[in-house]
């Protein structure tokens, strides 16, 4: 994986001290929080409804031992014991003081982290493919190209102050596993039909409250064009982005309503004058980069058999593992979903244990996934019953992986300022209801996520089952939609029908199930018979006078 | 006017106040122009000749368009004075000059010793823009 040289330590440094000084002033009142609030939102630093939180960037959510060890440090020293592992594969504390902030950074610094641009209206962290670098399914390993581009997005002086936050995803495999067409930008890196590596540009997706997947608007840049051509993009966007209405602010709205054809022509203009400025670093730094993430020294001649005779062991073999690119190795998904628990936490000392793991295991490496679960993305077949059966002691065996108790949830009304209602406890109580009888497994592949605001933390529209909180006249009340995708084959979830109260959602998602594993043909994943049968059946059944 | 509480031009300041760009438009002599932030800083590109200053006004800190007018600017060759205006603090400083302007005047003055700290923030820099430095890309492969 990528290290830092003298210059990119010294760049991390650089921005410790400027956020200590940022916070002298803010402290000592020289700064006003009205001024320091986008500086400390730079930071990553949000003030919620208990305290500060702080997100810290996983770069396209890779991770060494020694980081992930300083994380479950950080959550005993600064926090309550731990820490939650977000969509956006970064991880995020919920109880820190102001006055530590700048230390936390410089004890991430020390181990090649950092918190920079995690929130504020800037380009955040590059998110990309959990399984990069390990699956057999890619052209070529991604994450140089998102190194590249977290460098030039790092304290980019243009892009600073942009009408809304920023972010842009890198993969190269076929199956997209991080939900590419919903970013800002979207990038998949093609080869074409000379053989020739490039980027497939998809602009203007995303979430929120207007939800949108990206149009293609460019199908190959050259991998020498990448920097400037995204430097385009923004620089189109920041200059005619809307700046009037935050919630019409996102550059999909921009892309809307220009439409990508002419959002195209633009880019393109730009770009045809950004080429005559000489902003694109030489291919030799990809090259460069990409020494970083050369194959680890993979053993030949493994075994490719697993004793499976453990079921329990068997069934996490079956749903938590994936297949390696090299014979006898596993990906591994190490579930944050236990039954009953907050989806994506893990407390310090689970930290500390899955940095132990992923050294002595999977060459010292471990990925933080958008559906917030932990892979370790090199393991030897012949250790995973040992590695599993030590996750199994510390809580972390969970066999749940892309099943309905492997929930995405936004913090919710539980921590966040912004939030309308609870996401946690409805993800706990649907997960309680589906592990009973084992009918999570029955009911195979269902991705279910939940946000507790229309701000889509918790990516509800991509939900082959979302659920969205919103506040009704002072309660609670949560709307069922149902179709959403993610994946290769993206779709936006449309809404059922009138909302519920906490135990109605769950009744509701019983009935929707219920109708699927009635009428599913063979080999359909929900999502397949929803999108046979249509809306009209899960209505009528959801919304049925008849008792269940 | 006050001369801009930060300079890196030998020159002297322009004395002709900025007008607004209609009002620039009409003036085949003006030679010092303010733009807002909705200006489309393109349309100026035909008059670098005659122009001596351009001001950029920032009257929220956090409306960015105006890094983008100057850095337009600069990539098009025009070499008169940059000067941003506004409700600009020490945070945006170094930010500023990276893209361009030579010339700083915030609304309200700021502490010279938070000032010089935050010019110097950035040993180096990851990005070329038109502030001359190298980025660290070309560092590490020196042609």
């Amino acid at each position: 994986m990528y290290a830092y040289d003298n210059y990119d330590q010294a760049m991390v440094d650089a921005r410790v001290a400027e956020f200590r000084d940022q916070t002298r002033r803010r402290l000592d009142g020289s700064l006003s929080e009205e001024k320091f609030r986008p500086l400390r939102l730079q930071n990553g630093l949000y003030l919620q409804l208990h305290a500060y939180m702080l997100r810290v960037a996983v770069p396209y959510g890779t991770l060494s031992g020694a980081q992930m060890r300083v994380l479950g440090d950080i959550a005993d020293k600064y926090d309550r014991g731990y820490g939650h592992f977000t969509t956006r594969q970064n991880i995020q504390y919920n109880w820190i003081q102001l006055k530590d902030a700048p230390d936390i950074l410089a004890d991430l610094a020390k181990v090649e982290m950092h918190a920079i641009q995690t929130s504020g209206n800037c380009i955040r962290n590059i998110s990309s493919d959990q399984y990069a670098g390990a699956t057999a399914d890619e052209i070529i390993d991604p994450r140089p190209y998102a190194e590249l581009l977290r460098q030039w997005s790092s304290f980019h002086p243009e892009f600073l102050h942009l009408p809304r936050k920023f972010k842009i995803c890198v993969i190269a495999a076929e199956t997209d596993r991080a939900a590419m067409r919903l970013h800002d930008i979207g990038i998949r890196i093609v080869r074409n039909d000379a053989g020739e590596i490039g980027c497939a540009f998809y602009v203007g997706g995303g979430m929120g409250r207007t939800p949108m997947i990206a149009p293609l608007i460019n199908a190959f840049v050259p991998l020498d064009h990448l920097i400037t051509y995204s430097e385009a993009c923004l620089r189109v966007y920041n200059r005619h982005g809307r700046r009037d209405n935050k919630y019409k602010a996102r550059i999909k709205i921009l892309v809307h309503e220009l439409g990508a054809e002419e959002y195209t022509r633009q880019v393109e203009e730009e770009f045809a004058h950004l080429q005559t400025q000489g902003l694109e670093p030489p291919l030799a730094e990809l090259a460069r980069i990409a020494t970083h993430f050369a194959d680890p020294a993979f053993e030949t001649g493994l075994p490719d058999e697993i004793d499976l005779t453990n079921p329990q062991f068997a069934k996490w073999v079956k749903t938590n593992t994936a297949t390696h690119k090299a014979p006898g190795y596993a990906i591994a998904t190490i579930s944050l979903k236990p039954i009953g628990g907050i989806p994506g936490d893990a407390s310090a000392d689970q930290i500390r244990l899955m940095a132990d793991l992923s050294r002595d295991y999977s060459f010292d490496e471990s990925r933080v996934t958008h559906a917030q679960n932990i892979v370790l993305p090199h393991v030897r077949k012949q250790d995973l019953y040992a590695l599993w059966q030590k996750l199994e002691a510390a809580g972390l065996a969970t066999a749940n992986l892309d099943d309905i108790t492997d929930i995405i949830a936004c913090p919710g009304l539980d921590y966040c300022s912004l939030a309308n209602a609870r996401s946690i406890p409805v993800a706990q109580k649907i997960a309680e209801r589906f592990a009973a009888n084992d009918r999570a497994t029955l009911l195979g592949e269902l991705k279910l996520k939940i946000s507790g605001c229309i701000n889509a933390c918790g990516h509800h529209h991509a939900g082959h089952i979302g659920i969205l909180g919103v506040d009704r006249k002072g309660t609670e009340n949560y709307q069922l939609l149902l179709g959403g995708s993610e994946g290769a084959d993206t779709s936006l979830a449309q809404i059922t029908g009138p909302g519920f109260d906490e135990d109605g959602i769950v009744e509701a998602i019983d009935r929707a199930t219920n109708l699927y594993l009635a009428e599913r043909a063979p080999d359909e994943r929900f999502l397949d018979t929803y999108r046979r049968l249509g809306m009209a059946p899960f209505k009528a059944a959801i919304y049925s006078k008849e008792p269940a | 006017m006050a001369a801009p509480q930060f300079r890196f031009r030998d020159d002297a300041p322009v004395a002709a106040p900025a007008v607004p760009v209609d009002a620039f438009n009409a003036e085949t002599n003006a030679t010092a122009v303010r733009l807002e932030p909705a200006d489309d800083a393109r349309a100026l590109l035909p008059h670098l000749d005659r122009l001596q200053l351009v001001e950029v006004n920032f009257p929220g800190f956090m409306d960015g368009r105006g890094y983008s007018s100057a850095r337009i600017l600069r990539e098009s060759g025009y070499t008169g004075e940059l000067r941003a205006v506004g409700d600009i603090g020490v945070d945006q400083l170094n930010h500023l000059k990276r893209v361009g302007f030579d010339a700083i005047a915030p609304d309200t003055p700021l502490n010279p010793e938070d000032a010089t700290r935050a010019f110097a923030t950035w040993p180096q820099v990851y990005q070329k823009t038109v502030d001359g430095r190298t980025p660290i890309w070309a560092l590490r492969h020196p042609q």
